[in-house]
């Protein structure tokens, strides 16, 4: 049953913006199944809001829609485009409740457009918790006993028939969104409304717990002839109760006899041709009670999720690409497996390594966000580390996550054990980022595997692996480093950094020391088979072992540095970098290696570079590969901090590294060396000093001037970057940043208020300097730029200011050599231009800007650092174009209870969007629409706004009166408002007392609200936001972006919402 | 772990490799063998097929969830060495009762770890399998590599003489569930049940389970017994087992297999297909390095449907050598080896894999229900029996 030969179009939805829960994950199975349809010859039209994406490249698809992901824009889509398909089930789950919705509108059927991979029947069976748990029951499986609830009452009467604690699961929302653990009554009753509240049909499961039980996984695919094969068997060393992409995960099942694990295929098997899914993979988790045995069945994801994402990276096997070509007709035997070639996709990997995957969380990023883990998922990224036992691959998972942890440090503070114990216990029974590291000090004290088990339900096997790694630490600090030294302690995993720690060494003494006893890395390959057949796809690993499998080929070589795990401030902008890299490179010539150890990423799909090494990216491990593989040159600038980190100490070991010299890089970066070039080039820069210590901290600030930007130096994000307004909150911001680090001085900033803040983006080869994009941000300087929104072209900046800008772009780039990318940020104030920073590298526009201008800005720059001439490329112009881009920003405030969703100078967002239109107006609007902020058309607009901001007041107040909103406005506000002539009706402030305007929010009388903070930040206004966020009402939190909201409703209101291809925008 | 003995793995190629003991301290002698099932090791361990032969699991974990009493596929371990990355002395699962250390000491049995699997199971891979030493008692890896010459190999010997039973008996336990364990078929029930006479060449329990569950009595017989004496039970029909080393070395089977041919249904598995196709006057070849997982393809060739399979073996039939007699059945997709039989014009049918599964998937254990509706039809329909019910079985294979 080869391709259908009745298609000739399909639809692809992708998932929109990184969020928690949904990242780049479903850009690689994204990505992956538009390569594999069109070698198919099928027409491909992709709809995706992010710009990030490596899918949305033009080259890509046939036809690329950057457009909000809405009912109503898919509509118009598939109205012009007529695919006779649509393929839901690579874009996650917005793109799956998208289907839903298309389908149930009748749109599909309207236009002839199949659903593929899996129909409606098969979607809702499994994504609709009470029709699941019918079929298991059907089948004969057990699943947690529970109840389905769509109101409060119901949720008393299944509270009376279970009894706590009980899991709530809000249906059809991501990552677990609104997903909680109940254990008392009033937790319970408020849980449930959350849940509600949470879930688009307004529906929870509510379950009996089986928290503490074992939590597996199996990918499963099955094809049209109704063959079925489980790619990958997934343990969670984290037991049930934390989300499965905030567990530690562990490939493949670690603790399961054959019978018992055949149980659980043969269950996997009878799920999948129950529910129906047609074609595809599917992801089931099941939980084991760890006495007895008893299975019982989770839930089932009918889609390529990120676990499958995880198991194709584990295995080799790439379920997306697979998954997209069984959904147009082939059966799992007629399609070959790429790494073996010789042998079909129709069988089940067998791995001879273990893969260990840790997430990554920002807690810190967050100030009230607590640091516990649940069902409702908060990492936002992960790292995978591949190994040949679980303990070497368990601590190169611990180093690849870069929190600066190399091994099983203690985090236990100078205290008697007595006390550590008793908090221990603690920490180990409650889930958390940093809970495995607890275990561990916990284990050094002498704590049992019994009560390690009893207290954590992680099971025994984990725990004595880590017993293991700090059991010989005292032999590793001791012990004569020989060769039996390192053969014995390196398989384990250890790292030179923590052998080093834990012998009060330098690194780089163990480093030479272990060189020079001859134990050196050796590299084995990921092939699907467990070396039965031979591997033609180089996709390698390190281990302490015999025999190296990969010696490295004669070619001339570029290696890419990756980015690692996703973070805020760090991701899949990086990567997009890095993937273009690889491609431009391959084409010109050259053999491309990526080191990175991402799972998510696309970089690290075997597909696109000659060879991927799944490492951490610590010196160590870089070096190791740089070593042997003796490249032409290093890329470092295209792959966030995390490479950029180790630009000095590669260069420094003799690593070529290419483009833009460390150097520089470092002029960039170092503070005092960056003054002295912006003042020997006569340009301007915000008042500012470097302090070092409290006293350093208060005269500086004195001299600049409050409020002051402050923040340590060498970050990325903007992390602990924050605006202070007077001594009283230096004091507090000081004294806190010498606790966490004491090493790097702090930069203390004029705030330049109310500047506008404009990011430039450009290429150079060393001769000439070509301006890729110059964006204005919406909101004013002091809000991240990776947080706030932007407009490419400039929508207010005089044609002099951006000649301006792009002169002293160029005096930059050449003052520091630059041959690559280069990115300034800029504030204009006063009708002066300030730089604010200068980074001579990839930065996190350049995929938004290659998709507004239609240049492929990184393959050029990857192919200029690798000697070409940007006039041999053919790019020497600045490309301008006529239609105007927005970038729109996306939170997870939402996962955040407690937090304020205010923006501020550190970097808060995950994702973002692109809006893109003719007029600024109506991109504004479609950004709004796809960062799900949903622009009202008639109503209440509620307004709060500080002293400073009032006399921004007045377009925005008129213009939503004009369009026929009604104002309403607590006591300062509203007066200013009537000053205006305007009508508004008054209402309390929550401290004033109910009925108050978070009591009218709740009615849902309100459909808009304006609120900036003043600054003192009070409770009142929090409690706007967070309810605001709650209830998913669109909030703007500064004058401008309530300026531009207002025209993009105006836009909405007045012009005719279209839709257009990137293709169309970018026909020469 | 640098307090253990130290043990070596030499290959009759001259490769050796330097690892530590576990298990039984001693030498032992056999045809070193990869299987690449992550699950299953005591299954492994204990089939009786694996006589003769030194077992390396890609696996790089085992140890990991200990030894229990129900997992063994016969009376005691019958690999004669073990060969692994990391040996996990600590289990952790809630039927272990035992270490797989201790087991295989109480066995007698000498393994070995901390070797480079990988490696090993690569050279393999393009040498061959071949004979091997694993020794902790001599680090000389010049004389082990001797000693793995001098092993006389697994091409014309019999081993099944080795593991076969000595008395005929009756097994009545099913299938394995996870509350209840083992399944004992009531009295009454096996009363009633056609009785299929199993040929033990080193069976494996579960297909006894297996055949049990299917609603047979069972009754397993030697494996040097005569036509004659099988046919004096009057069975219903006849099993032929899997079991170890070289088919072309059992006469007395393939007598025994041609004087029932065709008078009684007959079901074959592993060396029990092999046997069947040296019965009907085919040839058997050795393998380069065998088939020993839980991942292979095979595909049904009436229905073009895939089983991911479970196998065991180093030898195979030559389909060739069979045209006109049998019919290839089933193919394996990885290497294009045939995989089953089907007899034309006489009630057989047999594969070279393992459908009783235990290490492995159950996507084949139809063969079961076919081999009890071809028992049902042949009365009826004679030697169209297979035929007949092969048509029928259509929609509900699986």
């Amino acid at each position: 049953m080869p391709l259908r030969k009745d298609l000739k179009s399909v639809l692809l939805i992708g998932s929109g913006p990184i969020v928690i829960g949904q990242a780049c994950e479903f850009d690689y199975s994204g990505t992956q199944a538009v390569k594999a349809l069109r070698e198919e010859g099928l027409r491909l039209i992709l709809v995706n809001s992010n710009p990030a994406t490596i899918m949305t490249d033009p080259e890509l698809a046939d036809r690329t829609y950057i457009e909000p992901m809405t009912l109503a824009t898919l509509t118009k889509i598939i109205e012009r485009e007529r695919p006779d398909a649509l393929l839901p089930t690579v874009g996650g789950q917005t793109a799956l409740n998208l289907a839903i919705e298309l389908a149930e509108a009748g749109v599909l059927d309207r236009f002839n457009c199949e659903l593929i991979g899996a129909r409606l029947p098969a979607i809702k069976k499994a994504e609709d918790r009470d029709l699941f748990k019918q079929a298991m029951l059907k089948i004969g499986l057990e699943v947690p006993r529970s109840a389905i609830a769509h109101s409060a009452a119901d949720a008393e009467r299944v509270l009376a028939g279970l009894g706590l604690p009980l899991i709530i699961r809000p249906s059809r929302t991501l990552g677990g969104t609104g997903g909680s653990i109940a254990r008392e009554l009033d937790d319970y009753r408020a849980k449930v409304a959350y849940g509600l509240e949470q879930s688009p049909s307004h529906e929870v499961l509510i379950e009996q717990s089986v928290e503490g039980w074992k939590e597996f996984e199996l990918e499963v695919m099955r094809d049209f002839a109704d063959n079925v094969v489980i790619v990958c068997s997934i343990e969670n060393l984290d037991p049930m109760g934390v989300h499965t992409g905030d567990s530690i995960t562990v490939a493949p099942a670690q603790t399961l006899t054959d019978k018992e694990y055949q149980l659980m295929r043969d269950a996997a098997l009878r799920i999948i041709r129950e529910i129906g899914v047609d074609t595809g993979g599917s992801n089931i988790q099941f939980a084991i009670e760890p006495t007895t045995g008893r299975m019982v069945v989770i839930e089932m994801n009918p889609r390529v999720s990120r676990s499958s994402a995880l198991a194709s990276k584990a295995t080799g096997f790439p379920i997306a690409k697979i998954a997209a070509r069984l959904a147009v007709g082939y059966r799992l035997d007629e399609i070959p497996n790429d790494i073996t070639r010789m042998t079909p996709a129709c069988f089940e990997p067998t791995i001879d390594y273990v893969v260990t995957k840790i997430p990554r969380f920002t807690f810190e990023k967050f100030r009230g966000a607590i640091d516990e883990l649940g069902p409702q998922m908060k990492s936002v990224g992960e790292a995978m580390a591949i190994g040949r036992t679980f303990k070497e691959s368990l601590q190169k998972a611990l180093r690849s996550l870069e929190i600066g942890s190399s091994g099983f440090e203690s985090r236990l503070p100078e205290q008697s054990r007595a006390q550590s114990f008793a908090e221990l216990r603690k920490l180990i029974a409650m889930p958390s980022s940093y809970r495995l590291y607890h275990l561990a000090d916990a284990l050094r004290l002498g704590m049992s595997r019994e009560e390690a088990f009893d207290l954590s339900k992680i099971d025994g096997w984990f725990i004595d692996a880590v017993a293991d790694i700090v059991g010989v630490e005292q032999r590793v600090a001791k012990e004569p480093m020989g060769e039996a030294f390192f053969r014995e302690f390196k398989p384990m995993g250890y790292s030179d950094r923590r052998i080093a720690e834990l012998r009060a060494t330098e690194e780089s003494s163990i480093a030479s020391q272990r060189r020079a006893a001859g134990v050196l890395p050796v590299y084995k390959s990921v092939d699907t088979c467990g070396a039965e057949f031979e591997a033609f796809t180089p996709y390698l690993y390190s281990t302490y072992e015999g025999e190296d499998e990969a010696p490295p080929t004669a070619r001339k070589k570029v290696m890419i540095l990756g980015g690692g795990p996703n973070r805020i401030g760090q991701g899949i902008e990086f990567d997009y970098c890095c993937v273009h890299a690889s491609l431009a490179l391959k084409e010109g010539g050259f053999e491309t290696i990526i080191v990175n150890c991402n799972p998510e990423t696309v970089s690290t799909d075997y597909d696109i570079s000659d060879r991927l090494y799944f490492e951490p990216l610590t010196f160590e491990d870089v070096i190791a590969i740089a070593e042997r593989e003796k490249p032409f040159g290093v890329i470092v600038q295209f792959g966030g901090q995390t490479p950029l980190k180790l630009a000095l100490p590669l260069a420094r070991a003799g690593v070529p590294i290419l483009g833009t010299t460390p150097d520089a890089i470092d002029r960039a970066e170092d503070r005092e060396r960056f003054n002295e070039m912006v003042s020997r080039l006569g340009l301007k820069q915000p008042h500012g000093i470097l302090a070092r210590g409290l006293d350093d901290a208060i005269t500086g600030a004195a001299k600049v001037g409050y409020p002051v930007l402050i923040r340590p130096s060498y970050v990325l994000g903007g992390r602990a970057m924050e605006v202070i307004p007077n001594e009283e909150e230096l004091r507090r911001y000081v004294t806190l940043a010498l606790q966490t680090s004491e090493r790097h001085p702090l930069l203390i900033d004029r705030y330049l208020q109310g500047a506008t803040e404009v990011d430039v983006d450009a290429i150079s080869d060393g001769e000439i300097v070509v301006i890729g994009g110059i964006m204005e941000h919406v909101e004013h300087a002091g809000v991240h730029s990776g947080d706030s929104a932007c407009a490419l072209p400039p929508t207010t900046l005089s044609a002099e200011l951006q000649q301006e800008l792009i002169r002293q772009t160029r005096m930059l780039a050449c003052e520091l050599g630059v041959v690559g990318l280069m990115n300034i940020q800029y504030a204009i104030f006063g009708g002066e231009v300030f730089i604010l920073e200068v980074n001579p590298r990839a930065s996190r526009t350049i995929p938004f800007v290659s998709k507004a201008i239609g240049v492929p800005l990184a393959k050029y720059a990857a192919l200029v650092m690798a000697g070409k001439k940007l006039s041999e490329i053919g790019f020497t112009t600045e490309r301008v174009p006529s239609h105007v881009a927005v970038k729109e920003s996306v939170f997870p405030f939402g996962r955040f209870p407690g937090v304020d969703t205010i923006l501020g100078p550190e970097m808060k967002s995950t994702g973002e969007v692109m809006g893109i239109d003719a007029t600024f107006a109506m991109a504004f609007a479609k950004a709004s629409l796809a960062a799900s902020s949903n622009l009202p058309d008639s109503g209440l607009v509620f307004i709060s706004v500080r002293d400073d901001d009032k006399q921004y007041l007045e377009p925005i107040a008129h213009g939503l009166v004009q369009m026929g909103f009604d104002l309403i406005a607590t006591d300062g506000t509203s007066r200013h408002i009537r000053s205006l002539g305007l009508r508004c009706e008054n209402v309390n402030k929550v401290l004033q007392g109910s009925p108050h305007i978070v009591d009218a929010m709740k009615q849902g009388r309100i459909a808009m609200v304006i609120n900036t903070p003043d600054a003192s930040g009070t409770q009142d206004s929090f409690s706007i936001r967070r309810t605001a966020l709650e209830l998913r009402l669109p909030y703007f939190t500064t004058m401008a972006g309530a300026k531009a909201a207002v025209e993009g409703i105006r836009a909405l209101k007045t012009q005719p919402f279209e839709v257009r291809a990137l293709q169309d925008y970018h026909r020469a | 772990m640098s307090t253990k003995r130290e043990a070596m793995l030499a290959l009759a190629d001259g490769r050796f490799f330097r690892g530590r003991a576990f298990g039984a301290i001693g030498e032992t002698v056999g045809e070193v063998v990869f299987n690449t099932a992550m699950t299953g090791y005591q299954e492994v361990l204990t089939d009786p097929s694996y006589k003769g032969q030194l077992v390396c699991m890609t696996y790089p974990e085992i140890g990991n969830v200990g030894i229990n009493a129900e997992d063994a596929e016969s009376r005691r371990v019958f690999v004669d060495g073990f060969i692994v990355k990391e040996y996990l002395e600590r289990p952790s699962n809630w039927r272990s009762q035992m270490t797989l250390g201790k087991y295989l000491e109480e066995a007698g049995v000498v393994g070995i770890e901390g070797i480079d699997t990988r490696a090993l199971v690569r050279h393999l891979r393009t040498h061959g399998a071949q004979e091997a030493v694993i020794s902790s008692i001599d680090s000389d890896s010049a004389a082990l590599v001797r000693k793995a010459k001098a092993s006389p190999g697994l091409v014309g010997r019999d081993l099944v003489k080795e593991v076969t039973c000595q008395e005929p008996y009756d097994w009545d336990v099913g299938d394995w569930e996870l509350a209840s364990g083992f399944r004992r078929a009531k009295k009454e029930t096996l009363r009633d049940a056609p009785l299929v006479v199993a040929l033990d060449y080193g069976i494996k329990l579960n297909i006894l389970r297996r055949l049990i569950s299917t609603g047979f009595r069972v009754k397993v017989l030697p494996a040097a017994s005569t036509a004659a004496q099988i046919l004096a039970y009057n069975p219903d029909g006849i099993f032929l087992s899997n079991g170890p080393a070289d088919p072309a070395a059992l006469p007395y089977a393939h007598r025994a297999v041609a004087g029932v041919l065709g008078k009684k249904p007959i079901f074959g598995i592993c060396l029990g297909h092999q046997i069947l196709g040296l019965a009907l006057g085919g040839k058997t070849y050795k393998l380069d390095f065998g088939h020993h997982g839980a991942n292979h393809p095979v595909m049904d060739l009436r229905t073009r449907r895939v089983e991911i399979t479970a196998q065991n073996h180093g030898f195979a039939v030559d389909s060739e050598s069979l045209k006109g007699r049998a019919e290839l059945s089933h193919l394996n997709l990885n290497d294009k080896t045939g995989e089953g039989l089907r007899g034309t014009g006489v009630p057989f049918f047999s594969v070279q894999y393992h459908p009783e599964a235990s290490p492995g998937p159950h996507d084949s254990s139809y063969l079961f229900m076919r081999f009890k509706r071809l028992i049902e039809a042949f009365p009826r329909f004679g030697a169209d029996a297979l035929d007949r019910i092969v048509a029928d079985e259509g929609a509900e294979l699986r």
